[in-house]
C-alpha cells in the first residue's frame, strides 16, 4: 500500500482515540434534554457543568464565561456579531485585522451592511499586526477589536497581550472597546489563559484540537452581554439556543485538556520537525520563499511559494503520492481568488499562485517529513518542466 | 450491475468539496499526470510559429509551439508549456493531441478550435474551471497567425 502522509491539521484534526472513547456512552446512555428537570436530564446537565467547568479551568475563567457553539465560525460570528449589535447604542465602529478568518471577515461584512463602520488593519510582510496600527485606528465609538491568535494560513502568532494593552487602555474603565480573539488555531499550541492574555472573547474550535467537528466554543468575559445569533432558548443563558449535545461537549473538554497537558513537549517536537522540514526543502529546491515570521509562528504551521508553479496542480501531484496539502491558489477556491492572506502579505501575484500550506500534527513522524523531501523536489521540477515561466530559461 | 461500473470507475476521478461541485474527469488526470507533447527543458524544437495567451496575475499562462508542413499547411508537429492548475495543463496537453492526430490538422481549421471542443474530449470539466484554464486554443490561435506572419508568401 502506498503512504500516506497527512500534513492538513490546520485544516481538520484526526480525533484522538481516547476522546472518541469517553464520548461514546453519551450517545447512548445520557440521552435526556439537560432542560428537563427530571433525573434524565439532571444527569445530564451535571455532566456538562463539569465539562464546563473544567474547560474554564484550562482557560483560567469563570464557569459562567464558556458558552458552547456548533464551531469555530459559530464563536467568530456570535462574537462580532453579537457584541455589536448588543452595544450598538455606544458606538458603531469596529477594527479588525485583513488576515482574520472568513468567520470573522465575513460577519464584519454582514455588520456593514447593518450600517456599522469597520476598519480592516493591514500587516507588515511577515504577516504580524503592528498593535501601534490598532491604537492609531481606534476611535471613541469603537466598540470592538477583533485579532486572530494565530493565522490559520500562514501561522503567524499576533501579539494578542500588546494588543490587549492598548484596548483596555483605550477602555478607561468603561464598557468599550471590547477585545475578541480568534484564537482556534491556539489548543496544543499556545498558552490560553485568558486573563493572561487579556481577551474579553474568545474562539475555539473541536475539530482543530482532535476533538470532534460539530462544537465550538466562545468566551465571553463575565460583565459582557451579547445578543444571540440564535436565539428561541435559555441554553447557555440565553446567549445560544439548542439542546446541549452532551457527548459533543464531552469531546472538546477532553480534547481541551489532552491538548493543554501535552502542549509544551508536542509544541517543541513540532518546532523542530517544522524547522528541519522549511531547511531541507529550502536545500533541495531552488526559489522557494517562507511566507510568515520564521519563528513568530505555530509550530506546526509551514507556508511556502514555488516560483513558477500553480498550487492546484502541485496538491495534486502530491495527492497522487498520498501526501495531502492545501494551498492558497486562486484557482483552489470557489470564487477563483487568491488567498486574502496571500495578498495582504504583499506577494507578487504571480508568485501568490504556488503557495502550499503543509501543517504537521501529532502524528507526524520524521519519516513521514523524509517521505515528502524524497517526493517534492521531483514534483517541483516537474511541474516547472511543464511550466512556461521557465521557458526559454536554463 | 453497469450501474455499479460506473460508480467505481468515478471513485478514479479526483472529487473535491462536500461529494463533488467539481470533479476532474479520468482524462483530464491522464492528460495532467502523463501530459503529451510538452516542450522538455532540453528538447531543440525549430518551431515555425509560436503563440501564447493567459495572464500570471490571472494563474494561467499557455504557450504553443508549431510546425507546419508547407505544401499540405498541416500541422506536423507541436510543443507546449502551460503555468496553471491541473486543467490547465491537461487541457493543453490534449490540445495539442487533437492538432496533431491523424496526419495533423489544417492550420486553417485549427485556428477555429474552440474551447468546448477541448472539453468535450476531456471528458468533461468542472463548470467554474471552464472560462479560466481553457485558454490553449488562443495560443494556437496566435502560433498559427505568427506562422502566417513569418510565411507571408
Amino acid at each position: 500500500m502506498k503512504r500516506k502522509v497527512y500534513l492538513d491539521y490546520a485544516a481538520a484534526t484526526p480525533i484522538d482515540p481516547r476522546v472518541r472513547k469517553e464520548m461514546s456512552p453519551y450517545f447512548e446512555r445520557y440521552y435526556g434534554n439537560a432542560s428537563s428537570i427530571h433525573s434524565f436530564g439532571r444527569e445530564v446537565s451535571n455532566v456538562i457543568r463539569n465539562a464546563r467547568t473544567d474547560i474554564a479551568a484550562i482557560l483560567n475563567a469563570d464557569v459562567s464565561e464558556i458558552i458552547f457553539t456548533g464551531s469555530g465560525s459559530e464563536s467568530d460570528t456570535l462574537a462580532i456579531m453579537g457584541i455589536a449589535r448588543k452595544y450598538k447604542h455606544l458606538g458603531k465602529h469596529i477594527i479588525m485585522s485583513s488576515i482574520e478568518h472568513k468567520a470573522v471577515l465575513q460577519a464584519g461584512h454582514a455588520l456593514e451592511r447593518e450600517g456599522f463602520q469597520v476598519s480592516y488593519i493591514g500587516v507588515a510582510k511577515n504577516g504580524i499586526v503592528n498593535p501601534k496600527n490598532i491604537r492609531e485606528a481606534l476611535r471613541k465609538d469603537t466598540i470592538l477589536v477583533s485579532v486572530m491568535y494565530a493565522n490559520n494560513e500562514i501561522g503567524t502568532i499576533q501579539p494578542i497581550k500588546d494588543i490587549s494593552q492598548i484596548v483596555r487602555h483605550a477602555r478607561n474603565n468603561g464598557v468599550i472597546p471590547i477585545f475578541h480573539t480568534d484564537a482556534c488555531q491556539a489548543p496544543g499550541a499556545l498558552p490560553l489563559d485568558v486573563k493572561k492574555l487579556g481577551v474579553d472573547a474568545l474562539s475555539l474550535n473541536g475539530s482543530k484540537m482532535y476533538g470532534p467537528k460539530g462544537i465550538g466554543i466562545l468566551y465571553l468575559r463575565e460583565g459582557i452581554d451579547i445578543e444571540a445569533i440564535i436565539p428561541g432558548g435559555e441554553q447557555e443563558r440565553g446567549r445560544r439556543a439548542g439542546t446541549e449535545s452532551v457527548a459533543l461537549i464531552i469531546g472538546i473538554d477532553r480534547a481541551f485538556r489532552y491538548a493543554e497537558k501535552d502542549r509544551i513537549k508536542e509544541s517543541k517536537r513540532l518546532s523542530i520537525l517544522r524547522d528541519y522540514f522549511i531547511r531541507e526543502i529550502k536545500r533541495k529546491i531552488p526559489g522557494v520563499m517562507l511566507n510568515g515570521h520564521a519563528t513568530k509562528r505555530l509550530p506546526n504551521n509551514i507556508n511556502l511559494i514555488f516560483e513558477g508553479i500553480e498550487g492546484e496542480s502541485l496538491v495534486l501531484m502530491l495527492d497522487q503520492e498520498g501526501i495531502a496539502a492545501s494551498t492558497g491558489s486562486a484557482c483552489n477556491s470557489f470564487d477563483l481568488k487568491p488567498s486574502h492572506v496571500l495578498t495582504e502579505l504583499n506577494i507578487p501575484e504571480d508568485m501568490a499562485h504556488g503557495s502550499l500550506r503543509m501543517t504537521l500534527g501529532r502524528l507526524t513522524t520524521k519519516t513521514d517529513i523524509n517521505y515528502v523531501l524524497k517526493k517534492l523536489p521531483g514534483i517541483i521540477s516537474r511541474l516547472r518542466e511543464l511550466s512556461t515561466i521557465t521557458y526559454g530559461k536554463k | 450491475m453497469e450501474k455499479n461500473n460506473t460508480k467505481v470507475k468515478k471513485s478514479n476521478d479526483v472529487v473535491c468539496g462536500d461529494g463533488g461541485f467539481w470533479v476532474y474527469s479520468g482524462v483530464v488526470k491522464e492528460h495532467f499526470f502523463k501530459p503529451k507533447n510538452f516542450l522538455k527543458e532540453d528538447e531543440d524544437f525549430a518551431a515555425d510559429g509560436i503563440g501564447s495567451c493567459g495572464s500570471y496575475a490571472c494563474g494561467d499562462v499557455m504557450m504553443f509551439l508549431i510546425k507546419v508542413n508547407k505544401k499540405t499547411k498541416k500541422i506536423s508537429d507541436c510543443r507546449w508549456r502551460t503555468f496553471g492548475c491541473a486543467s490547465a495543463i491537461a487541457s493543453t496537453s490534449m490540445l495539442s493531441v487533437m492538432v496533431t492526430e491523424n496526419g495533423g490538422m489544417e492550420i486553417r481549421k485549427a485556428r477555429l478550435i474552440k474551447p468546448q471542443q477541448i472539453v468535450d474530449r476531456l471528458g468533461g470539466l468542472p463548470d467554474r474551471k471552464f472560462h479560466c484554464s481553457v485558454l490553449g486554443h488562443m495560443a494556437l490561435r496566435d502560433a498559427v497567425d505568427d506562422f502566417e506572419k513569418k510565411h507571408a508568401s
